[in-house]
């Protein structure tokens, strides 16, 4: 028996802000949850699961938002999951999700993710003095700053990228309403003179943290057929995990997220990701992570991702946009930023993501990836249901 | 086989919450020694409040105020309290419903023993004598003989509300690396890296793990590498982070110890920060008493050639 084709019919987002004080954790997934249900002019009795994920649980210091947040969520004699795959949660969430409509488990599905940087503290979660160990670094940053250097070794890429990248998406996010920064006066000399934090890395070339929440509604034929509005179709999606260290990792450009990639395309019958996805929706949190993710999807030989960003192939207007909501350059709650990006590439598909709209878009890709370089996850949506 | 290393690992962090109208007036409330519930799409009334209703997902505003007396409905004995608890001789947790409610808010009993405190007995709010708009305003329950109290007549509104909460968050660990790291650790005590060979990809883990991640086999043949090694990337950090006392700018590199199948991470100095390239060639440098090297410097041999160290990044 084939699998039940997955369909879009409901997206939320909040307005992604450094800290949204006037709510608690509960009032703010709530909040994406409504605005998915109104969306989908669907009520809570409408639906029959609820998926959630979040930041690793260090962060914000709640162990258990499933029980927490069931009466938010109308989850109440209904089952409800917890996916936890670190940064790339968002996007492992929506795929939880999809799975329970394509094995015919449940019909409708309510799908959540969120997080409050404002009420969390990302650095300490990801640096616990672990006794024994020598303290030589604190958060993200630092982190991935080798592995950029590392891309740039191996592709000769001008150290010039990572500003066309965060100048791009900065400007990208002025056409969202929901992206968090808003900088009306960004240049990209302004982004070339930004101080260097974790050298090749400037403070312009990373992601803010936020407080946001995302959620959607997703269905099968039949609650596709009742939508109010045009759905987006799942085409493909798949999950693929591998260590953070071990002998042998290609950090730059992981083989989990290449064959997380892969399978994608193969379910969803693409054989030339380049010339037939027609937008791009990518975790970014540091600039150059564009040009390296354009390698490790596909999208361009390796060593050649560099290029069609210096091209203005990944602008709005380009051939191949990238992170046309702003990216998580623009709007970093971590918790849902992969969500946000699956939601924003299905938005695309629907025709209904407002000013940061690509005319055209048939097919979008939604990527996340999370830990070091270690998970990743992704879907492919179509304007089409899937041919079967 | 050496001994096997502990120590105690302690996560400690003080989470900031905001509260939302609903637990915003309830705990402003309790400042004001006023207890307030809410009131749900079928009428009950919940004490402890909830933005949300429970059986129907509508969102709940409607706020009621309670009486400071009520009757225990169930009922522990907590004979050894720990540090923390809400009191520090002998007291029974108790679930109370509180006139006014349908539901039951869980406190404790200021009691003398087992004995005095039984299911259906009434009893009322001990304020605490400094109150900051948190449940511990409440400082326990007293068992009381009188007519239900009335309520104060509150609206539920309050000046300077409570909006945000500060949360302490603490969890105790005993922490160990377990056999590979300890034989490890004590080797680096004689300042010699050791690591362990996988049996089947033969690669050397520097740490060691007691197995290969790639192959999930175990590991136990041990390999001595470095002590020199190779920089294959690195950055330069330019942000001072809270919990870590080095200066920057400091290079933080990943180093590929002769014989190694895969870098570690250390710090770069005896270089000046900007002279630092991938390819330079390194060796550690010690401190009495450290466990660690305290940071590599350069050698002073001619650069790794790329292809050498391009699989170690
Ligand atoms: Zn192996």
């Amino acid at each position: 028996m084939s699998k039940e084709p997955v369909a879009v019919v409901g997206i939320g987002q909040t307005k992604h802000v450094a800290a949204r004080r006037d709510v608690s954790i509960a009032g703010l997934v709530r909040e994406a949850a409504r605005r998915a249900l109104d969306d989908a002019e669907l009520t809570w009795a409408d639906i029959d699961a609820v998926v959630i994920g979040k930041a690793p649980d260090f962060f914000e210091g709640v162990m258990m938002p499933e029980l927490y947040l069931a009466d938010a969520l109308g989850a109440v004699g209904k089952p409800l999951l917890r996916v936890h795959t670190a940064g790339s949660v968002g996007g492992s969430t929506a795929l939880v999700a999809a799975g329970l409509i394509a094995a015919r488990v449940h019909g409708t599905v309510l799908t959540c993710a969120f997080e409050k940087q404002s009420e969390s503290n990302a650095m300490w979660g990801l640096s616990l003095p672990i006794p024994f160990q020598q303290p030589l670094l604190a958060g993200a940053g630092g982190f991935f700053a080798p592995h950029v250097r590392a891309y740039m070794r191996r592709s000769g890429a001008p150290d010039t990228i990572g500003s066309l990248v965060a100048y791009k998406d900065r400007r990208n996010a002025l056409k969202n309403p929901f992206a968090h920064l808003h900088e009306h006066d960004i240049t990209l000399e302004k982004v070339q003179s930004s101080p260097m934090l974790w050298d090749p890395i400037r403070y312009s070339e990373t992601c803010p943290s936020s407080d946001g929440a995302c959620a959607m509604v997703l269905t099968d034929r039949a609650g596709a057929a009742r939508a109010p509005r045009p759905p987006a179709w799942m085409h493909g999606g798949a999950m693929r995990s591998e260590p953070t260290l071990f002998a042998g990792k290609d950090a730059v450009s992981p083989r989990a997220g290449k064959d997380c990639a892969a399978d994608v395309y193969r379910q969803a019958r693409i054989t030339d990701p380049r010339r037939e996805i027609d937008a791009v929706e990518m975790y970014v949190p540091f600039s150059w992570y564009e040009p390296m993710w354009l390698e490790n999807l596909g999208f361009a030989d390796e060593g050649e991702g560099w290029k069609l960003t210096e091209a203005g192939v990944t602008e709005l207007d380009g051939d191949l946009p990238v992170n046309m909501s702003g990216g998580v350059l623009s709007s970093n709650p971590i918790g849902a930023s992969g969500m946000i990006r699956f939601a924003e590439a299905a938005l695309q598909v629907r025709g209904q993501a407002g000013e940061h709209q690509v005319e055209g878009v048939r097919r979008a890709l939604g990527h996340a990836y999370g830990g070091g370089s270690q998970f990743f996850a992704m879907w492919l949506v179509g304007a089409e249901p899937p041919s079967t | 086989m050496p001994e096997v290393l502990r120590a105690p690992l302690v996560v400690e962090f003080p989470f900031t919450r905001s509260l939302g109208p609903v637990q915003s007036a309830f705990l402003t409330g309790l400042r004001e020694r006023v207890v307030l519930g809410v009131r749900t799409t079928d009428g009950r009334v919940l004490v402890p409040p909830v933005e949300y209703d429970p059986v129907t997902a509508d969102e709940l505003r409607d706020l009621v105020e309670v009486a400071p007396t009520g009757t225990v409905t169930t009922w522990a004995w907590n004979p050894h309290p720990r540090p923390g608890q809400p009191l520090a001789t002998p007291f029974a947790w108790v679930l109370v419903r509180l006139d006014g409610a349908d539901t039951s808010l869980l406190h404790v009993l200021d009691a003398p023993g087992p004995d005095s405190v039984r299911t259906g007995m009434r009893v009322r709010v001990r304020w605490a004598a400094t109150r900051t708009g948190a449940i511990t305003d409440i400082a326990c329950f007293d068992p009381y003989g009188g007519a239900p109290a009335q309520p104060s007549g509150s609206t539920g509104e309050f000046a300077d509300p409570v909006t945000g909460i500060v949360t302490p968050a603490r969890l105790d660990y005993t922490y160990t690396p377990g056999r590979a790291q300890s034989a490890y650790l004590d080797a680096l005590a004689e300042h010699r890296t050791v690591g362990e060979r996988c049996p089947q990809c033969r690669k050397v883990y520097v740490p060691p793990r007691g197995a290969c991640p790639t192959c999930g086999v175990a590991t136990t043949e041990q390999v001595e590498v470095g002590p020199r090694g190779t920089v294959t990337t690195f950055c330069i950090v330019n942000i001072k982070a809270r919990n870590l006392d080095i200066e920057v700018p400091y290079v933080y590199a990943h180093i590929a110890l002769d014989g190694a199948g895969l870098a570690l991470h250390g710090r770069i100095a005896g270089i000046p920060y900007d002279q630092v390239r991938m390819g330079l060639r390194v060796e550690p440098v010690w401190t009495e008493g450290a466990r660690h090297p305290d940071h590599y410097r350069p050698t002073g041999e001619p650069d790794a050639d790329y292809d050498t160290y391009r699989e170690l990044l």
